[in-house]
């Protein structure tokens, strides 16, 4: 994607100018007192320990899958709350964006209530399949999931209700079925709020922590994510936890910068 | 129109919060009111004195405070609760403190080491591990060996933190190795699973399964009395009212304060 030739660069109201300063400085700072802190001269030490490069893989691959479920699972919600009407929908906007409220721990809590092995949904799985969900690393995905997919949602909805619907009727005078309108126009035009609510869902699944630990747990290699393994080290390494936070950070940045340019569009 | 337009800035303040919410942890400080109870010796006392304590002392040092304060109006004595490493960091880092009672000696070093205590650190009491079940110990565990069979569901505390280096001084003591299915990150979050009936076992305190009492069962076992944790106190050079810091530590070290530990599941030390 490229930016529409038409757009313009202007200089921003004065009054716009100072609260972005600060707004941008605000996020920034912390950030700078993090990089500072850190122990730079351990850093080979702390990338060569088996253990943090373990839980950074995992925390690779889990939040990647996650996304994955994210787009497979929330573009359809996104698009039935968007293009349709029905009874409950409020009801249903509201619970899609119920996660987003709820203290992640507790997140963490109410999947054992489904899932668990005396979930309501759990308990059959244990008896009809052998199926015991938490403490695996299935358990993590489905953290990571709880809480990332309202992000999905709500960003593609917002895409699509302000997408132009005249495309899709032109498409559907000219013969094409739903389901092919949805994918050759209706995909392709809200594109870019995809991309974003793709972005969001992966970093906030990376950096999940509440849901994670209470319902998959912490063991080295099977669920013990980045996030985890800093607060498990912030128990009596502070300093050690600020350079695996920093390493946390430092790949995300590194993988949402290479992507930008390709997925996303710049910007 | 302004349909969209709420939902896209809806959406942005929510992105917004929840990038500021994150998660939070720890850090929990409370100050006991007056109520009447016990009194102790000593007179003139009179002020305010911070305490960091050892989490798992939350319950006993609250109702402790109230029965000081009882019995010399006119003080207070403030608490603040937290992981005794993370308390002893702040303390050698200058934080404005009187007193300080951690869940082990190592902790309490990391203290002495910097030459922050005023006096030698006392032990008050003694923990030790349990195993905690679900109400009625469904799985009939009887002994630290049952828990190796890898059919069970067990968490342990991380190895970083004292429930966790307790556990695994308990595991050597028996000559076995327990895979747990998490590790969690303090002695409270690793019951959580088993009052959930999530877990089949977990080594906590007997303190924290005593007030969990109810919503889990605790079966004792042999090999706990080699992995003891021992409570020491200590007043702090740093203290502005060391008359009544010392009270303070006087009074933990009391027959009095014993029996309200020993009534919560602690032993004499």
């Amino acid at each position: 994607m490229t930016q529409p030739s038409q757009q313009q660069y202007r200089r921003p109201p004065a009054i716009l100018l100072l609260p972005a300063v600060i707004g941008t400085a605000y996020l920034f700072f912390p950030l700078v007192g993090l990089v500072v802190r850190s122990p730079w001269g351990t850093l080979w030490q702390r990338l060569t320990e088996p253990g943090a490069l373990t839980a950074l893989w995992l925390s690779l691959i889990t939040a990647t899958i996650t996304t994955a479920v994210c787009l497979i699972l929330g573009v359809p919600v996104a698009f039935v709350l968007a293009r349709t009407r029905f009874f409950g929908q409020r009801f249903v906007r509201a619970l899609v964006t119920l996660p987003l409220v709820l203290p992640p721990v507790v997140g963490g809590v109410a999947l054992f209530t489904a899932f668990g092995r005396t979930g309501v949904i759990g308990v059959w799985l244990d008896r009809w399949f052998g199926i015991e969900l938490p403490f695996t690393t299935t358990a993590v995905v489905m953290s990571q999931t709880f809480v990332a997919l309202p992000f999905l949602v709500i960003a593609v909805e917002g895409a699509l209700r302000s997408a132009d619907t005249r495309f899709e009727e032109a498409a559907a005078t000219l013969g094409a079925s739903r389901w092919t309108a949805f994918r050759r126009i209706t995909l392709p035009l809200v594109g870019p709020g995809v991309a974003a609510g793709s972005v969001l869902c992966w970093a906030r699944a990376l950096g999940e922590f509440g849901a994670t630990i209470t319902f998959a747990g912490n063991l080295p290699g099977t669920t013990q994510t980045m996030p985890i393994a800093v607060y498990i080290t912030l128990q009596n390494d502070p300093n050690g936890a600020i350079l695996l936070s920093l390493i946390l950070v430092a790949v995300s940045i590194l993988v949402l910068v290479s992507l930008r340019g390709r997925w996303i569009g710049t910007g | 129109m302004w349909r969209k337009r709420l939902v896209a800035v809806s959406a942005a303040a929510i992105v917004a919060a929840l990038a500021l919410a994150g998660c939070g942890s720890s850090g929990k400080s409370s100050s006991a009111t007056s109520t009447p109870g016990a009194g102790t010796t000593g007179a003139n006392l009179s002020g305010t004195i911070t305490v960091l304590a050892a989490a798992s002392l939350t319950g006993t040092f609250n109702q402790l405070g109230q029965m000081f304060q009882a019995a010399h109006p006119g003080t207070t004595i403030k608490f603040s609760y937290g992981g005794s490493d993370t308390l002893a960091a702040q303390i050698v880092q200058g934080a404005p403190v009187d007193v300080f009672a951690a869940a082990s000696p190592t902790t309490m070093k990391t203290v002495t080491d910097a030459g922050d205590n005023a006096g030698t650190p006392q032990n008050f009491v003694k923990n030790q591990l349990v195993i905690a079940v679900p109400p009625g110990n469904p799985k009939h565990l009887a002994s630290l060996k049952d828990l190796t069979d890898p059919k069970l569901k067990v968490v342990l505390c991380a190895p970083t933190v004292p429930c966790g280096t307790a556990a695994t001084k308990a595991e050597q003591a028996a000559g076995l190795t327990i895979k747990p299915v998490s590790e969690a990150p303090d002695v409270k979050s690793a019951l959580t699973p088993v009052e959930l009936g999530e877990a089949d076992a977990a080594l906590v305190y007997r303190t924290d399964a005593k007030a969990a009492a109810g919503k889990v069962d605790a079966v004792e076992f042999p090999e706990s009395a080699l992995a003891i944790n021992t409570y020491p106190i200590v007043a702090l050079k740093g203290s502005k009212n060391t008359a009544l810091a010392n009270a303070w530590v006087s009074y933990i070290v009391s027959p009095e304060a014993l029996a309200v530990f020993t009534a919560a599941g602690f032993q004499a030390p």
